[in-house]
């Protein structure tokens, strides 16, 4: 290139074996390295903690083995763990608040691709996400102080007057904390979640089959029942775990709201408590190594699902299409 | 639909259509009711935040320490996120970097893969890896506080970089080829320089959540007085989001005003940071394209 252009004084830019070729050779070499290290670290980084919680938890696996997870005594001071209701805490709640979250986060998504005007949706969308950017401390916050005593005193008589023939609606306690509300907190938080994933979703599905089905005659919630729905179900249910997963790993705020309560009961308006919860209430102030070493075992239970939750979410998008929105 | 075609029948309408119509009215105003219900559930905590911490906020709540106010706190919060910023920034712009300029096929999707992993780990998680890590028979610190919070913002910076270096145009690219200018300065001359928008959102964003993470640092970062100014980054710093876990957990009124006060200031900075990344975004992603 150098040779078509006489006018190039700087030879040192051109001539090989040059100071400043080798020099660049050497920086490319350098920022290459410092960018695949960088990349490596993240890797050691998620390897790092899974071995740092499972080694946290050795001592508690050795001494119990598979039967902490079927364990429902958790009495510190005598020195007795077990996850079993930690792990049926954390299964309910997050259930519940999938339950509730799942189908108004879609119909969010449905309202945001769909329905509502250019206007309205440049609005309402980052409404939705500013949801899920709300600290979980402070939501947290405001359900004990506003949210648990609205649900104790309306929601819960309601529910165990009128449906009260079914276990899980029991008696209502003194306070609002509850199982019942950590799952309304958590529903909340998987809302936004779900809810920004399939309006991509949504959003990318062609023009020309929904016009398609339009033409043919049908009506709007025909469409999306006939061909929103079915080309996007595998994102749904990925997005949908995801969702999950959020819920599963919620600490503080369950920790704040779900009463801190050690029983399995059948009913919701109960306290509980969940794996996450249950960490962040006591490793503050545990004191034995088996103390801790359970705590870490909690981690450890929720670690597995927590991947598990991610890459059955993965899986899902990307082995059965439309995954794009959910794998970005 | 699925009867068979019966030419006899009668030409006026059964009805059906009226039906099918109600039906997909009345779902489609679920779908609305939905967003309205989630946009009412985020004005009502709002609200609710406003309304209660409004009260509490005064000059001497800003710049006093504890028990008029929190300036420790905020202080401390600005510290131990800025160093967690300053920690995450690098790496994340410079796995983005490996990913869009370096890796192959199979590179990119293992990263890609870490990446989200590391963002759908449990707060928690990193909060007990960096307990056993960096706490566990020392003491609890400000480095190990952000650390964890470095871990969270990673993948989101990353995340956000590596999107907008997608969107640095080819020809700027191969400009720099065609004069010659070696790999390494265009990359940091030219392809960085004009992605720093979406970078400095994706960043902004990361900070934002970082602000309110509690989790991690009640295990690494929690023992501290509200009452003094030592922000010693080899010892617990005061922190916002710990603050307002403690005081949540004792029922003492006045100390749930003060909660609130510093609820308020929290979501404020968040709201606005995101709001601010939003609008900073659009206007570099403008720029590019144009």
């Amino acid at each position: 290139m150098s040779v078509s252009t006489p006018a190039l004084r700087d030879e040192r830019a051109v001539r090989p074996g040059s100071r400043r070729k080798v020099a660049d050779r050497y920086a490319d070499r350098l920022l290459y390295a410092i960018c695949l290290a960088a990349a490596i670290l993240t890797g050691v980084t998620i390897v790092a903690v899974g071995y740092e919680v499972v080694h946290g938890a050795l001592p508690a696996i050795s001494k119990y083995g598979f039967g902490f997870l079927t364990s429902t005594i958790w009495l510190p001071n005598f020195g007795e763990f077990g996850a079993a209701s930690l792990i049926f805490g954390t299964a309910v709640t997050s259930f519940f608040a999938l339950l509730l979250g799942a189908p108004i986060a879609i119909a969010i998504g449905l309202f945001l691709s769909l329905l509502a005007p250019a206007g309205v949706r440049t609005i309402v969308s980052p409404l939705v996400e500013l949801l899920a950017a709300i600290p979980s401390v402070i939501l947290g916050f405001w359900g004990i102080l506003v949210l648990a005593p609205f649900v104790q005193s309306n929601v819960e008589p309601f529910l165990h007057d009128n449906f009260g023939f079914l276990p899980i609606f029991g008696e209502p306690q003194t306070t609002g904390a509850s199982v019942f509300t950590a799952s309304l907190i958590l529903t909340i938080m998987v809302i936004p979640i779900i809810a920004s994933i399939t309006r991509d979703l949504f959003t990318s599905v062609p023009r020309d089959l929904q016009d398609g089905a339009s033409a043919l005659g049908a009506t709007r919630w025909e469409v999306v029942r006939g061909v929103v729905l079915p080309t996007t179900a595998s994102g749904v249910v990925a997005a949908s775990i995801l969702g999950l997963g959020r819920a599963l790993g919620e600490a503080i705020a369950v920790a704040q709201i779900i009463g801190a309560g050690s029983k399995i009961n059948a009913s919701l308006f109960e306290t509980g408590d969940t794996l996450a919860a249950r960490i962040a209430n006591q490793m503050p102030g545990a004191l034995t190594e088996l103390h801790i070493a359970s705590l870490y075992y909690l981690g450890v239970i929720l670690l597995v699902i927590g991947l598990a939750t991610n890459l059955l979410a993965q899986w899902i998008g990307r082995r059965f299409g439309y995954g794009g929105a959910v794998a970005r | 639909m699925s009867d068979a075609f019966d030419p006899a029948a009668p030409l006026t309408s059964s009805g059906n259509l009226r039906r099918r119509q109600l039906f997909s009215r009345l779902a489609m105003s679920g779908a609305t009711a939905a967003a309205v219900a989630a946009v009412a559930v985020l004005v009502i905590v709002i609200y609710t935040v406003v309304a209660r911490g409004a009260s509490a906020i005064n000059l001497d709540f800003i710049f006093k320490a504890a028990p008029a106010g929190v300036a420790p706190e905020l202080i401390g919060t600005a510290i131990i996120v800025a160093m967690a910023t300053a920690i995450a920034m690098p790496i994340g712009v410079l796995v983005a970097l490996f990913v869009t300029e370096y890796a192959g096929r199979r590179a990119t999707h293992l990263v890609k893969l870490t990446l989200d992993l590391i963002n759908g780990l449990p707060s928690i998680i990193i909060g007990i890896f960096i307990f056993g890590l960096m706490v566990k028979g020392n003491k609890q610190s400000g480095i190990a506080g952000a650390v964890a919070l470095a871990i969270i913002e990673v993948p989101l910076i990353a995340r956000g970089t590596q999107e907008v270096l997608h969107l640095v145009p080819k020809n700027l690219r191969e400009a720099a080829d065609a004069l010659g200018v070696a790999r390494w300065r265009a990359m940091l001359t030219v392809v960085l320089p004009s992605a720093i928008g979406g970078i400095l959102t994706a960043t902004v964003l990361s900070v934002a959540r970082a602000a309110g993470e509690t989790a991690p640092l009640i295990l690494v970062c929690s023992v501290f007085d509200p009452g003094s100014f030592s922000f010693n980054p080899f010892e617990a710093i005061p922190n916002v989001p710990v603050r307002i876990y403690g005081l949540s957990e004792e029922a003492n009124p006045s100390g749930f005003t003060e909660a609130w006060g510093l609820s308020l200031l929290l979501i404020s900075f968040i709201l606005f940071a995101s709001l601010g990344a939003r609008a900073l975004f659009a206007r570099s992603k403008r720029k590019m394209s144009s």
